[in-house]
């Protein structure tokens, strides 16, 4: 369960960074991603996969959230 | 010697490897690659940030360097107590080269050295009283002081000092503040962590709590916060200037020349300029998520990339300091031209091989490649996977990459390699020296500096013909195996 810190890069996309393993990724997609649900399965350039609780309020960015990796 | 093609390069790891036992060779292959540009992310290539081999001769340091060496101690209008002996603290004294302005002993305290000076009897009985009594006495003998940081060594984590309670109560007796910092040598595998627990320690005990204090002054929409420049020569100084004339405000330097104030400050400002991206991206990050505060890396070596960085900076700002940083860019541009035509044709192609702390190794090739010379290995000493992702794109193919590079291996590829220039510490520097390669410092830029900037650029340039053409380096050599040279002629042109 890392913590990861979310922000939103110039392009609008999710930076995705978890500071003790020094990754820093653009999140290529957000299963969840409206204005009245958010979260899910996010996955990153580098193909690994996060899953975040889905939320009712897509959360202001930057941002530090649990996340639990999804190894397949 | 000629570029060296992918397999060239791969055999000369190979070939250095070749005397570790088993398993030392097979962890330090990890540590040791070929750059390959095509590749977006270094952990494809290169592990770092891991525990040092047993036995070999690593160049780091250790968290409390990290701490007390770079983040803290430059802040001048606080005092440093490097609580623990007293060697860590005398030994490390002044070293670092921060300039900083005010009348040391009244006002501000860089330079010195204070020390709980622990004993036996301190590691028996716990150094929490003596400790309690130093910060009485430095309020009494120091008075202007503006804090007091607890920079722990070694000792104070293993016999578990309270020195988080003692920071509390002196912090009410003496209203100033008073921060324990947790960096005790033998955390981490090297000074990095030290960086992270540093910034941590300014996150709680510095920036936390502080969010309604007034700031004095007015803020304006075009505050910067310097982050990361520990004006080591005066680098600070001459990146200043720079952000001065395109329009900036700068209100805070971390932490070269800065005072506690201006870090309080820093959660005003309307952007975060990262220089040492290492040993401060944790504090920017947090800001950012706290305080909404963007912030960017930039590059105040060589011409090339001050430009980029300068045009980068004012993208974040309105047209007056766009225009403001074209101003600033052609303002400079007769001074750093000349510079260029000056030693350009002396130093033209001559390769450099390079190996830092943890920006350097990447922020200074521009400076280099302006000067038509050529970066041909790199490494980092506690660089994470971040820093190499960042450094594969500045790098040429099929050049050397190591981490945390231990003296026999740097010593072979330097054999090997055969640059004209070697650039990293001083526990490098006489080894190469005496095998008849020019050095440059690149820590603490050879007693010279600054290097950022316009004006650093000059200095720069400089001093890297200084030392290659200086015509010793033909007299290392015995009598009768050196040719008849022309770096003697090209010295006598200059």
């Amino acid at each position: 369960m890392p913590s990861v810190m979310l922000k939103k890069n110039g392009e609008g996309k999710l930076v995705f960074y978890v500071p003790k393993k020094d990754l820093e990724e653009v999140a290529e997609s957000v299963e969840f991603d409206s204005p009245d649900k958010w979260g899910g399965e996010v996955v990153l350039s580098d193909g690994s996969k996060y899953y975040f609780e889905p939320m009712d309020v897509p959360p202001v960015f930057p941002i530090t959230l649990r996340a639990k990796r999804i190894d397949d | 010697m000629a570029a060296m093609t992918r397999e060239e390069t791969e055999a000369l790891i190979q070939e250095v490897l070749e005397v570790y036992p088993e398993q030392a060779k097979k962890d330090r292959a990890k540590h040791l690659a070929v750059n390959d540009q095509s590749l977006e992310k270094s952990n494809k290539c290169i592990t770092s940030n891991r525990k040092s081999q047993p036995g070999v001769m690593t160049i780091r340091g250790c968290a409390y360097a990290g701490s007390k060496g770079v983040v803290w101690g430059p802040i001048k209008d606080m005092i440093h107590i490097s609580h623990g002996p007293v060697g860590c603290g005398q030994y490390s004294r002044a070293g670092r080269r921060n300039y900083y302005v005010g009348t040391t002993g009244v006002n501000t305290f860089g330079t010195m050295n204070f020390t709980s000076d622990f004993t036996e009897k301190d590691i028996v009985f716990g150094g929490d009283k003596k400790l309690a009594k130093i910060m009485n006495e430095i309020e009494e003998l120091f008075p202007l002081n503006k804090g007091i940081s607890i920079q722990s060594e070694c000792p104070i984590g293993l016999i578990g000092d309270d020195i988080e309670a003692v920071a509390k109560k002196a912090n009410k007796e003496i209203g100033k503040p008073v921060v324990p910092v947790r960096c005790e040598g033998f955390r981490g595998v090297s000074q990095s962590l030290g960086h992270h627990i540093a910034n941590d320690a300014i996150r709680d005990w510095v920036l936390d709590g502080n969010e309604g204090k007034e700031t004095g002054y007015e803020v304006s929409p075009y505050d910067v916060a310097v982050i990361g420049d520990y004006n080591i020569g005066g680098d600070a100084w001459a990146s200043r200037t720079l952000l001065e004339e395109m329009g900036l405000r700068v209100v805070a330097q971390w932490s070269g020349d800065g005072t506690i104030a201006e870090m309080e400050n820093t959660p005003k400002v309307k952007l975060n300029l990262i220089h040492c991206y290492r040993s401060m991206n944790y504090i920017a990050r947090h800001m950012e998520e706290k305080y909404n505060i963007p912030w960017i890396e930039y590059n105040f070596f060589g011409p090339t990339k001050i430009a980029e960085s300068l045009r980068r900076i004012a993208a974040h700002f309105d047209e007056t300091i766009q225009a403001g940083a074209e101003k600033v860019i052609a303002k400079y541009q007769a001074e750093y031209d000349a510079v260029i035509a000056k030693y350009k044709p002396r130093l033209q192609g001559k390769r450099v091989m390079l190996y830092v702390g943890g920006l350097r190794p990447r922020h200074v090739i521009g400076a280099y490649e302006d000067l038509g010379m050529e970066v041909v290995g790199t490494g980092y000493e506690f660089g994470h996977n971040d820093d190499y992702d960042r450094t594969i794109k500045e790098m040429g193919n099929a050049t050397l990459l190591y981490d945390d590079v231990t003296g026999y291996e740097f010593e072979e590829f330097v054999k090997k390699v055969q640059p004209d220039l070697i650039g990293s510490g001083i526990k490098e520097k006489y080894i190469f020296q005496k095998m008849g390669i020019p050095f440059r410092q690149m820590h603490s830029w050879d007693y010279s500096g600054p290097y950022h900037g316009y004006d650093g650029f000059a200095i720069f340039a400089r001093d890297m013909d200084m030392t290659l053409n200086n015509p010793c380096w033909k007299q290392v050599k015995v009598p009768w195996k050196t040719a008849e040279s022309d770096a003697v002629a090209v010295a006598a042109s200059a």
